[in-house]
């Protein structure tokens, strides 16, 4: 009993592990996936036949960093998907314990704010595991070369969540903007600024 | 030069002042930058303090707060100090007072604006992701436990106290 107990134990402590410090990190290849949208039914990066890179966000309803940089996201669509770089948001908080991050309330949020941009659910989290998101925002910024898509940037949007009109350093922004240019990203990564993911029990 | 006449011209605005910054403290909670958190939590002496982050939107948070309110008691009588350091917006000080009030939280408590978190965060320890709750154990200058995520009970934490004492 007491094996079968130490057993579990382990299971659940690599399991985890997993969960915290598993996932992409710069320069990891992205597989692509197809997730629920609150536009069209489901979106997968392929759908994006013209781009050469993506801004992904995890992000949620609920947290107040989520909610501060709502806008923020907004404007990144704006000046950068026709630059071929479009954002593509992903929800993955578990909806039991917050139901205000649940697919319906996804669908008024995105209309409320009218995202230019797909807000998908990633109901069984799968995504945010395999990219290694822990919180919301978390940014990745994705370059595509052929079918091949790379991670070139993880983490912040910018260096001050509480004030967009005090940021400094855009991080996210520097770093499309140096891939447009055919630059080398300066900063690769920073700590994403943002709430922990709920995970589900 | 001769002060007095000006003091007494100013003595009403002073008076107006004092008791404007008075009720201030008592509406909203005090904010803290980095340099400040530091004087507070890197004492030369041995008391135990026990920091603790949170937010009024965090609900692992708020759920483990009464653990450190009921440590505040039960260590009553030896030289442990509970910090709550709220992360929420510093907007929000008349808000966090409020909550803490509400719920007879006793504690010091204030709120931690310090700049771009990819500076701060790394400052306070480098191991933290950022997520809250976490919990900082600081004894004689030096920070000599940290702990990310909640904890489960009050027992838990009491544990963790008197291994740091």
């Amino acid at each position: 009993m007491q094996k079968l107990f130490l057993a579990i134990l382990a299971v659940v402590g690599l399991t985890f592990h997993a969960v915290a410090s598993d996932g992409y990190t710069v320069g990891s290849s992205v597989s692509d996936f197809s997730l629920k949208s609150t536009k069209e039914k489901t979106v997968s990066l392929a759908d994006y036949k013209d781009a050469k890179g993506f801004i992904i966000t995890f992000t949620c309803n609920h947290c107040p960093y989520a909610k501060a940089y709502e806008d923020r996201i907004i404007a990144l669509d704006k000046k950068y998907a026709a630059k071929g770089y479009p954002v593509i948001a992903i929800n993955p908080n578990d909806a039991v314990q917050y139901p205000e991050d649940n697919f319906d309330n996804m669908e008024i949020r995105a209309k409320e704010k009218g995202f230019s941009f797909p807000y998908l659910y990633d109901e069984s989290q799968e995504q945010a595991k395999k990219f290694g998101a822990i919180k919301t925002p978390h940014m990745y910024v994705l370059q595509k070369d052929g079918s091949k898509l790379t991670v070139k940037y993880i983490g912040a949007i910018d260096d001050n969540w509480e004030d967009a009109a005090a940021v400094k350093e855009k991080y996210v922004e520097a770093a499309v903007d140096a891939l447009l240019e055919g630059k080398p990203v300066a900063i690769t990564s920073t700590k994403a600024i943002g709430c922990g993911i709920k995970w589900k029990k | 030069m001769n002060y007095m006449p000006l003091v007494r011209k100013y003595s009403l605005l002073f008076a107006f002042g004092c008791i404007y910054l008075f009720a201030n403290a008592q509406s909203g909670s005090v904010i803290l930058n980095l340099a400040a958190f530091e004087n507070r939590t890197l004492q030369k002496n041995d008391t135990l303090y026990v920091v603790n982050f949170w937010a009024t939107w965090c609900k692992p948070c708020v759920t483990e707060l009464p653990f450190f309110e009921q440590t505040a008691q039960a260590f009553s009588q030896q030289p442990v100090k509970i910090i709550l350091v709220s992360q929420d917006a510093k907007t929000r000080a008349v808000q966090v007072n409020e909550f803490l009030k509400k719920n007879n939280y006793t504690s010091e408590a204030f709120i931690l604006s310090a700049g771009n978190p990819n500076v701060w965060i790394d400052k306070i320890d480098s191991n933290w992701s950022g997520t809250i709750p976490v919990t900082l154990f600081y004894k004689n200058g030096m920070k000599v436990y940290f702990h990310e995520g909640d904890y489960a009970s009050f027992d838990e934490l009491e544990k963790i106290i008197h291994s740091k004492l």
